[in-house]
Parts: structure tokens; C-alpha cells; sequence
């Protein structure tokens, strides 16, 4: 049976006067690995509660396939949901949580503990079945949660924030893991992260919320590469937004007013480094700090104006005798300069 | 050297430790002191009491006296009638309203405490009298069963087990829902949550998830529930009318009508034998509930 699309159209919702969700209107197609990616407060937890029924919206409509769940109780919308804290059952054992779907959908208990067990060896927890919930680690756990959400073979999956509380390297591990899941089961999927670089690694696409809106909904690729508004420009990596306009000889009306995006990375010291002609920008150190993997310089130019950029540690070996307060030149290739269609257009 | 180095102050540190166990195991001295002299004391004096004749001459006739008598046996039946009748009202009525406490947001539970624990405020007489004022066959409630001709006949209320039954309760129920309450409102929601997204349906999730995980605060609000009734004595002297007598009460009449301060201690150390004996058995219970649970 392969996996329906989520259909939201116009869902609203407010507390009081906060309005947490919009008028959102959203499509996801069968198969596909969505994340809601937004700071908090953006409405992304709320848009996946309300599809999850824990959330009641005051308007709009919410499809999975072609029924219209928008008011079908919770336990009725065979939803798998994997929550921030897991949410594991902790009087149950590991097989107990992950059977637990089961027995409540009636199966036999010895087809319940067959497919319970399987699920288990497939999210790499043979062996585990008899332990404590409090026993396991926080990866463990997290396997324990995604076992127990699709076990029961949902329709759909959701996805709370699930991997912020592990630590990177595991978190980078796990992101693999539930993506690999996810194709293999080929399970239509909403994900919510506040972590950009979580979305990018992951999803098929991201939609970007700000303000109980989606600000723009787009492959990775593009979302990053192409932001269509300041607010994910400003969310997605460094990037500096500079108001600009073209100016013409003698007088005539700018052809255009507007915001150009440049990316931090795609800032260099050398002409050559920027990769092709474009601008060159004129500042002064303020700040510098070693990142690692990137130097991270700021400047200021035409004395008011921060510029952000971050240069590639292994190329740059002329960044360690740089000095604050020091005069230099920023080049960005035109390739690389993003205009934003926020501006007045002529 | 080295060994030097790794001693450096320790025998110091060793003292700063110990002065600050000494300071706060001082702390609980006045409490202690209290304790000892106001409730352990007077226990082995009563123990005493028990154990002598009239004449001070070491004895069990007390005891012989107390088992040999039939009121003894039916006090003693009364008394845990009444305290598992209670406990059975606290269970059933208790557990929905402490559930309905822990689902509310926090505003209105607040509200909602408030109502729970004004009884609690009031004094115990005060709202025994209430109950009679409203429990007696001429009283509030009869008035409107007979008025609006549902009975032909006042309903007796009061000055029986009923009665008793319901001022015990009353007094009880807040006392129950407390920590059943508090047990309940620790129950992470995403683990509700979580039952409801697979599939359970509000009995299930309660049966499956909120009541097991709330077993040891229902385990622990039971226990005080039943063994605070054991010795109850205004609530069943004042709504139970003579005729409702548990074991407090025949202490009292032991006391004042007969004199027998050895009866009486005898009485009093059964019923605190009996305590001893349904703690241990409920505190057995619970952890064999648990190790069970962990079992499956």
C-alpha cells in the first residue's frame, strides 16, 4: 500500500490574539520526506500537531489521501508520531512499547511479538527486547520511538524535533538512519526541525515558516541558494543582505532598487578565490575567529555596514596573520549574488 | 612526593565533611526530641498500661478480657467496613476527579484545587454538623425527596453506617486526591499522546498508561486514606448516632464509662498492631506490583 499524500488547505489557528498558524495551505506528495523548518514560535510544532489531532485547528481542512481527517479524533488517523522526548512507555519493556500499537489493533500476540521483534532488529535493537526503557541511552531510545511509530504500519509519519536531544555526531548518524528508514518503507513523511543543516541533510524539500506562515516551500538546493525573501536569508546560513541600487549615468531613474544576498562563504580575499568577476568590497576588520573547519571574519564597510564572511580554513593560511582594525577587500563572484524581489520594482 | 601532593588537605576536608553531616543531622534534633517525648514515650507507657492488672501486677488479662469479648470483634469489623468502604468512595470518586485535575490547564486546575481543598480548611465538627444538618430526617435533602414526592417516607441518612460512610468521605477525599493528583500531573503528555496516536482511545490510554504510571501515588494516597480511617472517632461519634461503633469509639467508652485504662491500652495497641500489620502488607503489595510490571 503506498504511502497517500498530506493535503493542508488554509488551516488556521489562533491563541488569544496570536495567530499561530495562518491561513497554511500545503501539499505533500506520497513518498515524500518534508520538513517544516522554522525558529520557535514559527508555527511549525503546531502545524504538525494539528495534523497529528492534538491540535484543533478553527479553520481550514487536512487531508491524508482523499479523506478529510480535520475532525477525526486522534486515535482514529493511524498516524506514526515520534516525539521530541521520545515519549516512550517507561513501566513497559522495549518489546512491550513497540507491541503495544499491535496489541491495541487486536493482532495475535504471538504475530504482535513476530513483527515487534522485527522492528526492533531493523532499527538495530536485537537483543534489547526484555530491557528497561530507563536502561537504554538517548540514541537507543530514539531507535525505540521510530520502531514503535511505524510498526503498526501508519499511513503517514510524523516527526517532532526528534533528534535535539543527542549529540552532533549521533544526531548526524540518526539523520542517515530515519532517512534511510524512510525510503525503504517509502512512508510519506512530515519532519519538524528548528536545525537548518538537519533539513538540508534530510528532506526531499523544505518549507520554511516564519510568523504562522510558510515563507518559502523548495528543494534544499534552491531554498539555500535562491531564498525568495529576506527572513530566509537570513535563517538559512550566514548571509549578508545588502540594500543596493543600480545606478545610471546622467541622472536617469535606477532600473533597479532592491536586496542583494550575498552568502558569507562565498565572500574571499582574493579575486581569484571569489571564482569569476563580480564585486569588490572595500572594509576594515572588526572581528576574527578561528571556526575549524572556516575562518570567520566581519567587517565593517563604508564605516556603518557589517559584512560576514567565512573562508575555508585549509585555503586561506594568510588568515592567521590577519589583524583587527586591518584594511581589506571582500570579492564575490556575480554568480553568487542573490537578488532578493522584495525591493521596488522600476 | 607525590603521595605528598595527593593528600594535601585531606584529612581537612575529611572534618569539613563530617562537621557538615553532624550540623544537619542537628537540624532534625528539636523534631526528633519532640517526637520522642510526646509520641514514643507515651506508646510504652500505654504498652505498659495494657500489660498490667488494676493492682500493677504484670498480666495479659487485658488482652484475654479484649479477644474474649464479642464487642471487641464487632467493632473491629466495623472499623474496617467503614475505612474500606472510604477507601473504596476515594478510589471510585477520586481517581476521575484527580484525572480530570491533571488533563485541565494549569489555570484551572489552580481553580479547581481551590474547591478540592476547602473542606480541608474546615474544621472537622464544623462540617460533620453540615452533613447532619443536611443528612437528618428533617433536613435538607429529605425535605426536597419527600417535596418533590420521589420518596413517601424520609430516606434515613444518618446516625447510621450511611451516614457515617459519607462524612468520612467528604473529610478523606481531598486527603486522596492530593497525591493521586500530584502522581497524575508528573505523566509526560507526549506519553499520552503517544497511546492516543497509535491507536488508544481514552479508557485504554487511561487503563494502559496513566493508571500504571500513576499506581504508586494512588498506592501511597490509599494507604494514608485507609490507615487515618482506622482511628477515626468524631465522624462516626456525631453522624453514627451510637449505633455505628468502630474501635476509637470503644476506646473512648472503655475510658470514660468504664474506667479500664487497661482495656482501653490493650484496644489501643491492637489497633496499632493492625496498622503495623496492613502497612507492611501494603507496602509488600506495591512492590510486588511494580517487580511484576518490570517483569512483563
Amino acid at each position: 500500500m503506498a504511502s497517500p499524500r498530506i493535503a493542508l488547505e488554509r488551516v488556521r489557528k489562533a491563541y488569544g490574539s496570536y495567530v499561530a498558524l495562518d491561513d497554511v495551505s500545503l501539499d505533500v506528495r506520497p513518498g515524500e520526506f518534508l520538513t517544516l523548518l522554522g525558529p520557535s514560535g514559527s508555527g511549525k510544532t503546531t502545524l504538525l500537531m494539528a495534523i497529528a489531532g492534538f491540535v484543533r485547528p478553527e479553520a481550514g481542512a487536512i487531508r491524508i489521501g482523499d479523506v478529510d481527517i480535520t475532525r477525526l479524533p486522534v486515535n482514529k488517523r493511524n498516524i506514526g508520531i515520534v516525539f521530541q522526548n521520545y515519549a516512550l512507555f517507561p513501566h513497559m519493556s522495549v518489546l512491550g512499547n513497540v507491541e503495544y500499537p499491535l496489541l491495541l489493533r487486536r493482532r495475535p500476540r504471538a504475530e504482535a511479538r513476530e513483527r515487534a521483534r522485527a522492528a526492533l532488529a531493523r532499527a538495530q535493537l536485537a537483543g534489547y527486547e526484555t530491557r528497561d526503557i530507563a536502561a537504554l541511552s538517548g540514541g537507543q531510545r530514539q531507535r525505540v520511538a521510530l520502531a514503535r511509530a511505524v510498526v503498526f504500519e501508519p499511513r503517514v509519519l510524523l516527526m517532532d524535533e526528534p533528534l535535539s536531544a543527542l549529540d552532533k555526531n549521533l544526531r548526524e548518524q540518526m539523520q542517515f538512519e530515519i532517512r534511510k528508514l524512510q525510503q525503504e518503507l517509502g512512508i510519506t513523511t512530515i519532519y519538524v526541525t528548528h536545525d537548518q543543516r538537519e533539513a538540508l541533510t534530510m528532506s526531499d524539500r523544505i518549507a520554511v515558516m516564519n510568523a504562522g506562515r510558510i515563507e518559502q516551500l523548495d528543494a534544499p538546493q534552491p531554498i539555500y541558494q535562491r531564498p525568495t525573501s529576506r527572513f530566509v536569508a537570513e535563517f538559512m546560513g550566514e548571509s549578508n543582505i545588502i540594500p543596493a541600487a543600480l545606478v545610471e549615468p546622467f541622472g536617469s531613474p535606477p532600473p533597479f532598487v532592491g536586496t542583494l544576498v550575498i552568502r558569507a562563504e562565498n565572500l574571499a580575499l582574493e579575486r581569484e578565490a571569489a571564482g569569476g568577476d563580480g564585486v569588490a568590497i572595500n572594509g576594515r576588520v572588526a572581528a576574527h575567529a578561528f571556526r575549524g573547519e572556516s575562518w570567520h571574519l566581519r567587517l565593517t564597510v563604508a564605516g556603518e555596514r557589517d559584512l560576514l564572511l567565512s573562508i575555508p580554513s585549509g585555503k586561506s593560511l594568510d588568515c592567521t596573520g590577519i589583524q583587527a582594525g586591518q584594511r581589506v577587500t571582500a570579492y564575490a563572484a556575480a554568480r553568487h549574488i542573490h537578488r532578493l524581489d522584495d525591493g521596488p520594482q522600476p | 612526593m607525590t603521595a605528598t601532593i595527593a593528600t594535601v588537605n585531606a584529612a581537612g576536608l575529611m572534618r569539613d565533611a563530617a562537621k557538615e553531616r553532624r550540623f544537619f543531622l542537628s537540624l532534625a534534633l528539636p523534631s526528633l526530641v519532640i517526637v520522642g517525648i510526646g509520641a514514643i514515650l507515651p506508646l510504652f507507657w500505654i504498652l505498659q498500661q495494657s500489660l498490667t492488672t488494676v493492682r500493677g501486677d504484670f498480666s495479659l488479662v487485658n488482652y484475654a478480657a479484649l479477644l474474649t469479648n464479642g464487642l471487641t470483634w464487632r467493632a473491629l469489623l466495623v472499623t474496617l467496613e467503614l475505612s474500606g468502604g472510604t477507601l473504596l468512595c476515594c478510589l471510585l470518586l477520586g481517581i476521575p476527579l484527580a484525572f480530570l485535575l491533571a488533563s485541565t490547564s494549569p489555570k484551572t486546575a489552580s481553580g479547581l484545587m481551590v474547591l478540592v481543598l476547602l473542606p480541608l480548611w474546615t474544621s472537622i465538627l464544623v462540617r460533620t454538623y453540615g452533613w447532619l444538618v443536611l443528612l437528618r430526617r428533617d433536613g435538607l435533602i429529605n425535605d426536597i425527596l419527600v417535596g418533590s414526592g420521589l420518596v413517601a417516607e424520609p430516606v434515613p441518612m444518618v446516625y447510621n453506617f450511611t451516614g457515617t460512610l459519607i462524612g468520612m468521605v467528604h473529610y478523606m477525599l481531598p486527603i486522596f486526591v492530593l497525591p493521586t493528583y500530584a502522581a497524575m500531573r508528573d505523566i509526560d503528555v507526549n506519553v499520552i499522546r503517544a497511546a492516543a496516536s497509535m491507536g488508544a482511545g481514552l479508557w485504554h490510554c487511561f487503563r494502559t498508561v496513566i493508571l500504571p504510571l500513576a499506581f504508586g501515588g494512588i498506592v501511597s494516597s490509599s494507604v494514608i486514606v485507609f490507615v487515618y480511617t482506622l482511628g477515626f472517632f468524631i465522624t462516626p461519634a456525631i453522624l453514627g448516632g451510637g449505633r455505628v461503633n468502630p474501635i476509637a469509639i470503644r476506646i473512648d467508652r472503655t475510658l470514660s464509662t468504664l474506667q479500664d485504662w487497661g482495656g482501653a491500652a490493650a484496644l489501643g495497641i491492637l489497633l496499632l498492631v493492625i496498622v503495623a500489620v496492613l502497612g507492611v502488607m501494603a507496602l509488600g503489595a506495591a512492590r510486588l506490583v511494580k517487580s511484576k510490571q518490570a517483569a512483563d
